[in-house]
């Protein structure tokens, strides 16, 4: 990441880091959020930071606190929403099919 | 009788006894909201039709005799983060201004078939990310006891309106403190049970492995009464625990801690903890004592550590599950003139439908995650949460409970964080590890700080799935304090008045 | 000038990665119960869960699970004592969440091989493609592109989404590097599928037709200069709906990658598409950097950690293996490797089985399915199973054996069962087709004949046995071929007192 960075004195976030955060993330931020972003941000991360002083390599990572394994669901078919239903929030439909704005690229 | 002052349980009684029908009960709190909402602004959104609907099907079903639940008719406030089929849920953000849920949250199921009246949805910090509820899109709430002052957050609404005896029940949702802070700034109780305990299917996820739905009121009872309405397995989420709930209601009825250890955290009081507050907590645990139950001092060294690993973990979890609105198929769509791509119109749909603190985090979470930065950030965050569990697991082998108050400080002006993210954060330093380590928590009142006369809050952390215990010694704790004060604490917050 | 395959091939050595994605034939989706049929009306197999809706939450199909498993046990994987979901995060409208819940470093299956069989100069040989790993996603919904000229994406005004796919269980199975296959790097892909394939419907777990999407096929290609140790730079072929495709996917790439290199120009690490028309690949959007998925483990769902006792269960339903069954089959019947090669290039091993199973001889089983019925079908352009049954014709062949029909005879009753005539016992019966046993009826053709033909009557009289031919002929002709030839000549000689 980019070493430059508005005012902190941590190597931590720039403008320019944020910019391409915030395309990852698809929120445009104009030039004013971005500065103020990668300031907020530098600081916060100074601070969170610390966490690596006690992440030792002999610490395993718990991603869920209540240790549950095997929840499964039987293979039956339960009903479905209406199309009624499933497009009610729909900003845009048609022919019982959500329109959206014209996608650039494919996959 | 106007009952709006009286708790859950003596309304369940009056209307068992037939001494008030749940048409006349829901009204009240109707009229009480039309009363001082306009200055509270507990509520984002009222069901006036269909709560009288529910009211008047509960009177018509008990006039014929039908054996109800024990809250049947009982009105409640519903944090705006549960989806209720629909009726607007927006989370108190913009992207989802009007838009109806197809489906109803488990919560909201249970609470339907209890017969429990819900009001109307609560105001909220947007996508429950606050401490203050001044993140809301649609204006702050204010707490009861002083206008200007924050109720809390993220779920300020919920406890507003218990405060303002708007509701004599509320649901909540707590990620690293969302209803027990509120609860502590407002002088109500605040449950957050272990995590799995209430399902989260319809909670509108903020950071799946933190959330968690739970039960608000004004007393100890109340919320384990409705803590055993919504609690309980759900196959509809992967994560709920397939375990028979606790017996919260025999617990908190059993008033007696004889023989108890509480354990007083030595990470949870020092630096940054306002004096009237430390008094409160030391006075609630002499009461303790004199009950019969025996102080232990712990120490959790990890804890230090804990409100970092949450402003990672968090905002990570919070990147992903908040990637859905994007305009495609629900909420708000910005920007669609026919000109731009899909991808331009994410975009600005997503910088227009999200406020400032749900960026950050949504961009700090981004950051935690990505290529050559998941190790240093996420990585080692959870790994923490590691260290806080095997340090729950050493403190709960000295302790039946754990202690702490609930937050730093009794309720801070509304404004005075705003150019200050990390010093917002620091008000869940003590709520953050039971979220961290999954294990259930409870807030409730320890009286008034005297430097300003207003509520701070008890707290107390049990471990996981044996939320009984934070009930019992609450329960205790509740009615020696209501025999010190010789009523409760809230008949002392001044009546709501709107300057009109 | 383009360069020709085996010009590319003796410069370049060809390195191949495949990836196979299978859509799963459950009956509900991997994390909701939603229905899974094909073809259904937009939007009618949608729920909270797989439209991604706020505050929805995914629970995992226990069979999707089993079929994982089987899928990694048939492809002689580990089986992953301890996996997890993960999120892959990337915005795309066809992916409710704008994550994909898929698995990242902890798959389901790993480390396991198939050996394909391929004709190489130097005659059949294996090569082993290892498998790296088998794990678990969801597919995506589909989108339409509209208002563009020619429905591509690319100067479309607007998109519909149709979310009743999203959500279908995939499994994807991706091959370790294939090295050292050089000119046969062709063939040994076709046949990796074209096996892999086999193995799938032979478990059940997927319908696998390439066609309809429930089995998709990546290649990955890079080329390197014969001798040289280093790999190349990779290209990612997707849209390779065929085996057929599969196999020039793999052709067009060797060469146009082979053609740059010729020319100095670089290879561009890129996804790209194949062209059905022109057996071509065409490059898909550029990126302008790699996309960061952003893995982490799904927090909503728990860890899978499958019971030894439950790998074992699944494990003894496995079915033979489709190549351990096929040289048991050869054995048994006893046939060459060119005829087996023929039986399985035909896809009639199957029906071939199934008509011994009823009772027909083997020899004659094979010979007709690869033989008259082959034919008819290949001049429909159908399948030979779509045209008769091998209950009917194990039938027809007992029929020959009891003498009851000839050959020619057969070709007939074939011909009427393919109509649509009935069994071959009715079309016999509507056709009049049974063979003429019947010595007195037969005596009466044969008088006739030999009234008709007298000089040629004589001529037998007189030792001429090869002039009988003539008033067999007459007789099979007046009989319309329903008599027994060899009958035929045998009452025909005796006589005219020369039997």
């Amino acid at each position: 990441m980019d070493e430059k960075s508005t005012g902190s004195a941590q190597s931590g976030i720039s403008r320019e880091d944020v910019a391409h955060l915030a395309k990852l993330a698809r929120i445009d931020l104009n030039n004013v959020e971005l500065d103020h972003l990668a300031q907020e941000l530098d600081v916060i991360l100074g601070a969170v930071a610390k966490v690596r002083e006690v992440a030792g390599a002999d610490v395993a990572p718990t991603s869920h606190p209540i240790p549950v394994t095997n929840v499964y669901r039987d293979d039956v078919v339960k009903p479905s929403l209406t199309p009624e239903e499933a497009l009610s929030g729909a900003p845009a439909q048609s022919e019982d099919r959500f329109k959206v704005p014209q996608i650039l690229g494919e996959e | 009788m106007n009952y709006i002052k009286s708790n859950a349980s003596v309304m369940a009684a009056a209307l068992a006894n037939g001494e008030t029908t749940s048409v006349e009960l829901t009204e009240q709190h109707f009229e009480q909201i039309e009363k001082v909402d306009g200055a509270v602004h507990a509520f984002l959104y009222l069901d006036r039709e269909g709560a009288m609907e529910q009211a008047h099907a509960i009177d018509t079903r008990r006039s014929d005799g039908e054996e109800l639940s024990p809250l049947a008719g009982v009105p409640l406030a519903l944090k705006d983060v549960m989806t209720q089929k629909g009726i607007p849920t927006t989370c108190g953000s913009k992207m989802l201004e009007g838009w109806r849920p197809p489906y109803d949250s488990t919560v909201v199921s249970r609470l339907k078939d209890a017969g429990i009246v819900i009001l109307g949805k609560t105001n909220m910090d947007e996508f429950a990310m606050g401490s203050s509820t001044e993140n809301s899109a649609y204006g702050p709430t204010h707490n009861p006891w002083d206008l200007t002052k924050i109720p809390g957050g993220s779920g300020g609404g919920s406890a507003a309106a218990l405060a303002a005896f708007e509701a004599p029940l509320a649901i909540g949702t707590d990620t690293g403190g969302s209803i027990r802070q509120p609860a502590a700034v407002t002088g109500t109780v605040g449950v957050k049970p272990t995590y799995g305990g209430v399902s989260r299917y319809g909670l509108i996820a903020f950071s799946s492995s933190l959330d968690q739905a739970g039960p608000c009121a004004r007393t100890v009872l109340d919320a384990a009464l409705l803590h055993e309405v919504i609690a309980g397995h759900d196959e509809r989420d992967s994560t709920s625990i397939n375990q028979p709930v606790p017996a919260v209601v025999k617990a908190a009825k059993k008033l007696d801690v004889k023989g108890l250890k509480i354990g007083v955290v030595k990470e949870l009081q020092g630096e940054g903890f306002q004096a009237g507050v430390l008094h409160r907590f030391h006075e609630a645990l002499d009461l303790l004592v004199e009950a019969g139950a025996e102080i232990v001092n712990v120490s959790c060294p990890s804890f230090d550590y804990a409100l970092a690993a949450y402003y990672l973990i968090a905002p990570s979890e919070c990147s992903s599950n908040l990637a859905r609105f994007d305009s495609m198929r629900y909420g708000i769509r910005v920007g669609d003139d026919g000109s731009k791509s899909a991808e331009e119109v994410m975009n600005l749909t997503r910088h227009a439908g999200f406020g400032p603190e749900v960026k950050r985090r949504i961009i700090l979470g981004t950051y935690a995650l990505s290529s050559g930065f998941y190790d240093a950030y996420y990585g080692s965050a959870q790994k923490v949460r590691t260290l806080l569990i095997q340090d729950f697991n050493s403190a709960f082998a000295e302790a039946d409970v754990l202690v702490s108050p609930t937050s730093p400080t009794t309720a801070f002006p509304i404004g005075q964080n705003d150019n200050d993210p990390l010093a917002m954060y620091l008000n869940d330093i003590a709520t953050i590890p039971a979220n961290m380590a999954g294990i259930g928590a409870m807030s409730l009142p320890s009286g008034l700080a005297e430097e300003d006369n207003l509520p701070a809050g008890f707290h107390i952390m049990s471990p996981a799935m044996k939320d009984d215990l934070m009930y019992q010694v609450g329960g205790t704790l509740e009615a020696a304090l209501l025999n010190k004060w010789g009523a409760p604490l809230l008949s002392n917050a001044p009546d709501v008045v709107v300057n009109s | 000038m383009t360069l020709s395959f085996e010009q590319a091939v003796s410069r370049y050595q060809p390195t191949l990665g495949l990836e196979v994605h299978v859509e799963l034939n459950t009956a509900s989706k991997m994390f909701c119960s939603c229905a899974t049929i094909f073809g259904a009306e937009p939007n009618t197999q949608t729920c909270p869960v797989c439209l991604g809706m706020p505050g929805a939450l995914p629970v995992v199909n226990r069979k999707a699970i089993e079929s994982s498993i089987l899928i990694g046990l048939a492809l002689n994987c580990s089986i992953a004592p301890y996996s997890r979901f993960a999120r892959k995060n990337y915005f795309y409208p066809d992916m409710p969440k704008n994550f994909q819940t898929s698995q990242f470093d902890e798959p389901i299956c790993v480390n396991g091989f198939l050996d394909v069989e391929i004709d190489t100069d130097e005659g059949v040989q294996t090569f082993r493609v290892e498998i790296e790993r088998v794990h678990m996603e969801e597919d995506t919904g589909k989108s339409l592109h509209m208002g563009g000229a020619t429905g591509r994406i690319h100067g479309a005004d607007y998109s519909l989404l149709d979310y009743n796919r999203a959500g279908i269980p995939l499994v994807e199975i991706v091959t370790k590097i294939i090295p050292n296959t050089g000119k046969y790097a062709p063939q040994v892909a076709r046949a990796y599928v074209s096996q892999l394939r086999d193995i799938l419907r032979s478990l059940g777990v997927s319908d696998v037709k390439m066609e309809q999407g429930s089995m998709r096929c990546d290649v990955n290609l890079s080329i390197s200069p014969v001798g040289s140790e280093k790999l190349g730079t990779r290209s990612e072929t997707k849209n390779v709906n065929s085996l057929r495709s599969v196999e020039r996917a793999v052709v067009g790439e060797i060469i146009r990658q082979a053609g740059r290199l010729d020319n100095g120009e670089r290879i561009v690490q890129e996804t790209r598409h194949f062209l059905e028309e022109s057996g071509q690949t065409r490059p898909g959007r550029s990126k302008e950097e790699a996309e960061d998925y952003r893995y982490f483990p799904e927090p909503d769902l728990v860890p899978v950690v499958p019971e030894s006792s439950w790998i074992e269960a699944l494990r003894a339903t496995l079915p033979e293996k489709p190549s351990v069954r096929r040289k048991r089959l050869q054995e048994a019947w006893a046939v060459p490797d060119k005829e087996m090669a023929a039986l399985v290039n035909a896809e009639l091993v199957d029906v071939v089985e199934a008509t011994i199973d009823c009772g027909a001889e083997p020899g004659r089983a094979r010979s007709w399915w690869l033989g008259e019925i082959s034919r008819i079908a290949n001049e429909k352009s159908v399948s030979p199973v779509s045209l008769i049954t091998p209950a009917q014709v194990a039938e027809i062949i007992s029929l020959i054996i009891t003498g009851e029909l000839t050959d020619k005879l057969a070709r007939q009753v074939i011909e009427g069962v393919i109509a649509g005539e009935g069994s071959p016992s009715e079309v016999m019966e509507g056709r009049g087709l049974k063979v003429l046993s019947d010595d007195s009826a037969l005596m009466v053709a044969i008088e006739a004949a030999i009234a008709a033909q007298p000089d040629t009557a004589e001529r037998i009289r007189g030792g001429n046995i090869p002039a009988a031919g003539a008033l067999i002929g007459a007789v099979m002709k007046s009989t319309g071929g329903q008599a027994d030839a060899a009958k035929v000549r045998e009452l025909l000689l005796k006589h005219l007192g020369q039997g």
